[in-house]
This record gives C-alpha cells, sequence and structure tokens, in this order.
C-alpha cells in the first residue's frame, strides 16, 4: 500500500505554501460545492474542496497535484472544522495524494483479476521506463502507485493516469499511451482492445445479442 | 417501552434504549470496548455481539442496536461465544501483548476480557504484528499506539465532551493511527481523561508511569480542592506517599472526568514539604521545637489576647477553620477572613454567592450569561457542562476579556455597565429562555458586580418554579464552606489589616498580601513552603487535604467528606490538632480535644455541614434597587491554569504543563 503520511511539515513547505488561496474561478467553484449543503453543514463540502485544492496545487505545479499541509490547514479553516478532521479525509481517500507526485500519476491496479490478465507485466514495463513506486521519476513527468481494485476486472489489466483509465492494456498498448502523453497528446482513454467499445465481452456479446443494435423487448420469449 | 427477553427472562426497558443496555438491565454482563456512556456510539470494535431475533442469523454489535418490542436476546449462546472469541483473536493479531511491561496491567479491559472471553491461543501466531510509531500528546499522556485497538473513544472525548478537536484517526484499514495534528501536544484542562478511557495501554499516565502495580495501592475517597467544583476523586497511595489520583463517579458533580489538575497536582505532595517547626532568628528561618514557636507567639500576645486574626487559604477544609474559629473566639477576636484576596462581597445571605442552578442543572440552561469568569480555568468540569447546555440549543453570552470557548460565545466587552442597560442580543434571549442563568465569576466579584447583578434576577426571571438560574462561580475550594462557618469580616483583608493584629494565624493562605501585616507576628500553618511561608516569622508544618480527614463544600453548596489517605510527612501535623496546641499555649478553652468532638461542635453550629448533600440557604436576597454596575474586567484572577494553588506550584508536573502549554511560546524566543 500506498504510503500515506503526509510530507514533513518544514519552514521550506511553509514558505512555498503558507500562502495558498483560491483562485477566483476556484473560488467560485468552491462556494458552489458548499452550498450544495445546509446551512450549518458546510462542512460536508470537505471532500469536493480537498480534490479542488489539489488540482489547484497540480495546476501551479504542472503536476496531478497533492496536498502540502497548509493547503490542508486552509481547507479547514475555509469550512470552519477542526484541522485534524480534515487530515483524517485525506489521509484516507487514495484520491489525494500526500506527497508531490510526476505530472503523470500512473496508477496501476495489482488486484487479482488484474494480477491474472498480467498486471505484474504492466509494473514491470512501467518500471522499465524510469518510474519507482510513491517516487517522482528524474525527468519529473512519473509517478507510479500500485493501487488495489477499481472497478474494471472485465477490462483488465488497467491503469490510472491523472483523471483517465487504460484497460485491456498489453505492454506494448500501455507503452503506446505513455508515449502518447510524453509527446502531450491525449491517448484514447478506455479499452485499448481494437473492436471494444467499453466494457462488452470481448469478441462480440453472447448473450441478449438482439440488444446491440436496438433495444428489444424478450419478455415474450420467456 | 419495549418488552424483550434476555436469555429467557422477560424484562421491560425504557424507550429508546439499546440492546446493550437492555442486557446490562438484565444483569448480564456484555464485553465491549469502543462502547461508553457519555460517548456517542461508535460500533466499530464488535467485542459486544450478541444473537437478536426476530433478525438475520447472524450475530448483531448491541451497542448499535435499538432494542424493540418482543426482540428474543441471547447472551450465552454458542454462535455468542464464539463470535466473542473470533473478535478477541481479531484484536489481538496485532496487539503486542507486552502486559508485563505495560502501566494497564492489572486494570486493562482487554486483558480481563481476553480471559473472560477470549479462546486461549491464536491461529495468527505466525503472522507479524503491526507496529506503530508512538505519538507525542503532551506532558501528561504517554502513549505506546502499537497496544491501540482503534476503539477511538480518545477522539470520541475530545470532541464531544472536551470540545478541543485534537485528536484524530489518520489512514485507513491496517494503517490508521490515533495521533493529534503534527504531534502537538492536547492542551486542554480535561486532556488525562483519555487516559481513563483508553481500554487499552495505548494511552497512560506519563507521570505515573511505571511507579506503581494497581493492586499495590490502597484507595481512598477524597475530595478534589484545586478548584471550587469538588469532584469526587479516590486517591491511590502506595506506602506513605500519594501516587495519583482518579475521578469516582458522580453525575451530581463531576459525572467521571477530572480535570488535568486535580489528577496530577498529587505529585506536589512531596513537594516542598513543610516538615518541620521554623522561627524566624536573625532574618532566617531556623528550625526549632513546636514549644518555642509556640511560647513565642503566646509572648507577643502577651496580655492583650484579643489582637489575633486568622485568614485561612484556599484549600482549608471546614473542621481546620472552626477550629481556628473556636480558637479565636476563646481568645475574644472576630478578626477571621477566608476571602484571602481581599474580596468584600455581601455574605449576609449565602444563597446569592451560590451556584444555585446546581452543576448538574447547568446543562439544562437555555441561555446562559457568564460575568467576568475564565470558566475553562476557573472550573474546567464546570465549562464541560456549559459545552452540553449549548450542544442541546443553549445561547451563551460572556462579559469580559476574550477566551477560548469550547462552543459557541458572544462577547459583550469588557464593560461592566452592559447589566445596567442590556443589549438587545442578550435581553432577547433571556426572554425567550426557559431556563435562564447568570454566572458569576471571581473577576466580576471583585468588581462589585454582585448587587447589580442580583437586579438580574428580576429582569431576566431567573427564579422559576424548580429552577434558580443564580449563580456564582467560587475558585476555592474553601469557599462555601467559609461562607458556611461565617468566616469572614465585612470588611474583609482590609479590615484585618486596619486592626493592626499582634499575631496573624495564617492557615494555608498563600495567595493573601503580607504587606500590610508588617508588624505582626505572622504564624503560617500550612504545608508547603509557598508565599505564605516564605513571608511567615513562623511555620508550623501542617497536613495538606490528602493527610488529614475533612468537610469540604462546593461552589453549589454540596457538603462533602474526604478521608486521609496517607501521613503528613515529617514533623507535620493535621491543622486541628496544631490549633489546639496552640490553645493550650495560649492558655484558653476551645472545648475540643478530638477530632471527632471538633467535628461534633462544628456541626452543632452549622448543622448543615453534617449532611452530605446539597445545604438549603433559602431564597435569594432582594436586589438593591440603586445597585449599577461599574467598572471594566481587564482581567482574571487565574493567570496560569496550572500554577494557582501551592500544591500545583511544588508539581513538577504543573510547572511542566505550565512552562509547556502555557508558556511554549515564551520559552522558544528565548531560547532564540
Amino acid at each position: 500500500m500506498a504510503d500515506r503520511t503526509p510530507a514533513p511539515d518544514t519552514p521550506e513547505l511553509r514558505e512555498r505554501w503558507g500562502s495558498f488561496e483560491w483562485t477566483k474561478a476556484n473560488k467560485a467553484k468552491a462556494d458552489y460545492h458548499i452550498a450544495k449543503y445546509p446551512e450549518g453543514r458546510q462542512k460536508s463540502a470537505v471532500m469536493p474542496l480537498l480534490d479542488l485544492a489539489q488540482r489547484q496545487v497540480g495546476e501551479e505545479t504542472d503536476t496531478q497535484g497533492w496536498l502540502p499541509l497548509p493547503v490542508i490547514e486552509y481547507v479547514a479553516k475555509y469550512i470552519g472544522v477542526p484541522v485534524i478532521r480534515v487530515l483524517e479525509v485525506a489521509t484516507f481517500y487514495f484520491m489525494y495524494n500526500m506527497k508531490p507526485v510526476g505530472k503523470y500519476h500512473v496508477q496501476v491496479c495489482g488486484t487479482t483479476p488484474c494480477m491474472l490478465r498480467g498486471s505484474d507485466d504492466i509494473i514491470s514495463a512501467c518500471k522499465a521506463r524510469g518510474m519507482k513506486k510513491g517516487e517522482v521519476s528524474e525527468d519529473g513527468f512519473w509517478t507510479l502507485t500500485e493501487v488495489e481494485c477499481m472497478g474494471n476486472c472485465a477490462t483488465a489489466p488497467m491503469v490510472q493516469i491523472n483523471d483517465d483509465n487504460y484497460e485491456d492494456l498489453t505492454v506494448e498498448r500501455l507503452d503506446a499511451v505513455l508515449d502518447a502523453l510524453v509527446k502531450g497528446e491525449q491517448p484514447k482513454a478506455g479499452t485499448q482492445e481494437p473492436g471494444r467499445h467499453t466494457s462488452e465481452p470481448s469478441g462480440g456479446p453472447s448473450t441478449l445479442k438482439e440488444m446491440v443494435d436496438a433495444n428489444h423487448d424478450y419478455r415474450g420469449e420467456w | 417501552m419495549p418488552k424483550v427477553t434476555v436469555d429467557g427472562e422477560e424484562i421491560e426497558v425504557p424507550a429508546g434504549a439499546t440492546v446493550l443496555q437492555a442486557c446490562e438491565l438484565a444483569g448480564k454482563e456484555i464485553p465491549r470496548f469502543c462502547y461508553h456512556e457519555r460517548l456517542s456510539i461508535a460500533g466499530n470494535c464488535r467485542m459486544c455481539l450478541v444473537e437478536v431475533k426476530p433478525g438475520p442469523p447472524k450475530p448483531q454489535a448491541s451497542c448499535a442496536l435499538p432494542a424493540a418490542d418482543n426482540q428474543e436476546i441471547r447472551t450465552d449462546t454458542p454462535m455468542v461465544k464464539k463470535a466473542r472469541e473470533g473478535v478477541m483473536e481479531f484484536l489481538l493479531i496485532n496487539h503486542p501483548l507486552d502486559c508485563p511491561i505495560c502501566d494497564q496491567g492489572g486494570e486493562c479491559d482487554l486483558q480481563d476480557q481476553a480471559v473472560a472471553y477470549g479462546r486461549g491461543g491464536s491461529r495468527y501466531e505466525r503472522e507479524n504484528k503491526r507496529a506503530v510509531t508512538e505519538k507525542y500528546m503532551g506532558p501528561l499522556i504517554k502513549t505506546i499506539m502499537t497496544r491501540c485497538i482503534h476503539c477511538t473513544r480518545c477522539v470520541r472525548f475530545s470532541e464531544e465532551i472536551a470540545g478541543v478537536d485534537e485528536i484524530g484517526a489518520l489512514y485507513r484499514g491496517e494503517d490508521m493511527q490515533i495521533t493529534t495534528y503534527l504531534e502537538q501536544a492536547a492542551a486542554h484542562e480535561l486532556s488525562a481523561n483519555v487516559i481513563d478511557l483508553c481500554p487499552v495501554g495505548a494511552l497512560t499516565s506519563r507521570p505515573y508511569a511505571f511507579e506503581a502495580r494497581p493492586w499495590e495501592l490502597k484507595r481512598t475517597l477524597s475530595i478534589d480542592v484545586s478548584d471550587a467544583v469538588g469532584a469526587n476523586i479516590s486517591l491511590h497511595s502506595k506506602g506513605r506517599e500519594v501516587m495519583r489520583a482518579l475521578p469516582r463517579i458522580n453525575d451530581d458533580v463531576n459525572e467521571e472526568w477530572l480535570s488535568d489538575k486535580g489528577r496530577y497536582q498529587v505529585d506536589g505532595l512531596s513537594k516542598r514539604r513543610l516538615d518541620k517547626v521554623f522561627m524566624r532568628k536573625g532574618g532566617k528561618l531556623q528550625p526549632v521545637a513546636w514549644n518555642e514557636a509556640f511560647d513565642a507567639v503566646a509572648a507577643q500576645l502577651g496580655t492583650a489576647k484579643s489582637s489575633i486574626a486568622a485568614v485561612a487559604g484556599d484549600m482549608v477544609d471546614c473542621e481546620t477553620m472552626f477550629a481556628a474559629k473556636s480558637l479565636l473566639k476563646a481568645c475574644g477576636s472576630t478578626q477571621i477572613e477566608a476571602r484571602q484576596t481581599g474580596m468584600t462581597y455581601d455574605v449576609s445571605n449565602i444563597a446569592a454567592v451560590n451556584f444555585n442552578s446546581t452543576l448538574a442543572g447547568i446543562e439544562t440552561a437555555d441561555a446562559i450569561l457568564i460575568v467576568g469568569s475564565h470558566i475553562r480555568w476557573e472550573a474546567a468540569l464546570v465549562n464541560a457542562r456549559i459545552r452540553k447546555a449549548v450542544k442541546a440549543g443553549a445561547k451563551v453570552f460572556v462579559v469580559g476579556p476574550e477566551w477560548e470557548t469550547t462552543y459557541p460565545a458572544e462577547f459583550l466587552g469588557e464593560d461592566l455597565k452592559v447589566l445596567n442597560r442590556v443589549p438587545k442580543a442578550l435581553g432577547d434571549a433571556m426572554k425567550a429562555a426557559e431556563r435562564p442563568a447568570v454566572i458569576l465569576g471571581g473577576a466580576a466579584l471583585s468588581k462589585g458586580a454582585l448587587a447589580p447583578a442580583l437586579k438580574l434576577v428580576d429582569k431576566f426571571g431567573l427564579v422559576k418554579d424548580g429552577w434558580n438560574g443564580f449563580n456564582v462561580l467560587h475558585m476555592s475550594a474553601a469557599r462555601m464552606g467559609s461562607l458556611m462557618l461565617g468566616f469572614t469580616v465585612p470588611g474583609g483583608m482590609a479590615d484585618i489589616a486596619a486592626k493592626a493584629p499582634k499575631v496573624l494565624l495564617s492557615i494555608g493562605a498563600d495567595e493573601m498580601d503580607y504587606e500590610p501585616f508588617a508588624d505582626s507576628l505572622k504564624v503560617y500553618i500550612g504545608h508547603h513552603g509557598d508565599r505564605g511561608a516564605h513571608a511567615a516569622d513562623i511555620i508550623l508544618p501542617a497536613a495538606s487535604y490528602a493527610e488529614k480527614d475533612g468537610t469540604y463544600v462546593n461552589t453549589e453548596g454540596r457538603v462533602q467528606f474526604a478521608e486521609k489517605a496517607v501521613f503528613a510527612p515529617g514533623d507535620a501535623r493535621e491543622d486541628w490538632t496544631i490549633l489546639r496546641a496552640l490553645a493550650d499555649a495560649l492558655g484558653v478553652n476551645v472545648g475540643f480535644d478530638s477530632f471527632t468532638e471538633l467535628q461534633g461542635k462544628m456541626i452543632a453550629a452549622v448543622p448543615a455541614l453534617g449532611e452530605e448533600g446539597l445545604a438549603d440557604y433559602g431564597a435569594l436576597p432582594e436586589a438593591d434597587a440603586n445597585g449599577k454596575a461599574e467598572g471594566t474586567i481587564s482581567t482574571y484572577p487565574i493567570a496560569d491554569f496550572y500554577l494557582t494553588n501551592p500544591i500545583a506550584r511544588a508539581s513538577a508536573v504543573m510547572q511542566q504543563c505550565s512552562a509547556e502549554l502555557l508558556h511554549a511560546d515564551e520559552i522558544k524566543e528565548a531560547a532564540e
């Protein structure tokens, strides 16, 4: 499992992030999230706000973003919640990065279905490109994390890179995706298997075949 | 009222009760770790599993399951036994089982329940145990986090009771860890209660670490004298030393909490003690014999026996004050005063200076005006009660300098004039309230705000059927007792000074100003080498609250009796015996020769002191229509929560708390 301890609270960290505050656009977004909850329940907005803060840090550092302690304190203050309560949330969910990450955060699923479909090779391929688990690669591009099931077992193996999933991977397909990212292109998200659209059975449907093109009423055939 | 069957026995339980409570009512013991009567229900330890029908055919966590009509609850089936064994086995996977070196050993819920409900072995013996780094939580709480079983009682206590959110559970699953933010010290007045709450040895007492085992300790029922709340405590002693103080359960007074000062000042009982008779000779205090000291007092008085005055300190018991009063009466003097800091409020009607709502009652108030009291420091347990009232919807207003409240409160400024012309928000809240309350603190009393505050009784309708919302919050454990005994003169300390007594008996008075008594022979009868002893000409070593029986009256007028836990060190004697011997030296008769006789005389004089429980002071006095509130409250009497009395000042733990928790910034600056 990934190391979830927050980055150490150093004077440098305070100096870099101590003056963090929302950009104008993000402030509007933050207030929009808070306004979803009734009066007195503003603290319910903690999760979208942490995500927003992480994205803003990401924009400022040209990475996926992470949550330095001063930023967590800022969010806590913004919704009037003791900072320890916010830190509990931030350290609980894997979508929040507690340490700096690269421009692309490669999260490889290593749970059983993906492992059976070759996630070990995927991880080796990532490592071959210079990625190390929990660290930012030397070129600043990559951070590798092995994660538990992401719910894409039908299209295993898969990786999640920032906001997108890439599924049905082989080492070659993964390389193609990563190469595209390096070039600044946006590869096609989702399954990488030619001819497959989403997570339908590979090789075409084996049941409900009449439903492929149009809705079909099966009830008379029961 | 639902009717349920517990192990075949049908009982009726109150509506809203849980299955666990139903089982307890039926006399069945349900093992538990996370469930605690005074905290919210978490349901995460799973130790309280029982079998309930109707319901799914699996064990149910009884602490979080409401009892419903016709439920059939079983606590004695093989399924329950197996479930408990399973949970215990899981809990022990990562528990270090280092009981021989654990301070909780002998009073550990996990240890006890593992013996009673465990299976005697583990199927996980080959697994490595999880290790967790120690967390710093301040000078009072020692942590060994590998022992933690994640019941989250400490988290819930600091959030719900103390109102200072500082402990939390970080990370998830097997990595979950209990810690404070950035391992800052838990810095509030009730922080050490989490040690009692911790069912295992994860949070233990740092000052008491490796000092004693629970079965070596003698327990004595006592009363906390560090403030005027009169928290019920039990003093645990080993040999001649008090090792620790723990709270006793008393729902009317302290529930089951205790302030950090009451709990940890006890190490001061063995430091800086006066254990010999001293007399000032040539400007220096020299050890002398008792007789020499007594003779010196008698010689100073000569034939003018009535030129003697007595001042009582903050931690003196009623018996001692009565003995002093008797001695002075026999000498023909009435110069007695217990309000040693020079306060002069009217005490002709004690109801006017009593906490009339009662400590438990203030929880039910729905609008509270606090005048001149830093309640968190002056009575931390009352603050926890007010927090409960606020959680139930009460509004709180404060007159005085701002302090960090643990609940939302509106500060109305420092000027007392707001009592004459009440701001609209306050007036409206009080008018709308069914149980309005006013709490007057020491800072307000010293500014003469008692009379104008009494006018608020009619204005706000503080007195109603079954409700008296007029409260004075004292800070000294001896205060209500001294008022009941009439240990006052109308002009206070100024009156005593004006009489220029030849002999001044200072009975544990360490906060008074000794300057006006430069010409008096100052005799200090007390237990610690503190301010009083420094000023004294003769020191007669006496007993602290742990070393004598005594009656104390708390700020709500509750008469309580404390027992002697240990013997006073060296030549120190119980206070009343010193006063009795002094009577012989002065050639007067005080009328008692034993503690029982003294107590009997005291109860004959003030019958209410003979009955444990709330004393009845009658109705509030009529307010003086001309009373006007004036002046501003610029400071509160307590400058440092941890160092308010001679025992606390002598305590290394309290000094460390003060330095680390209150003055950490100054120390840091000095170091830089």
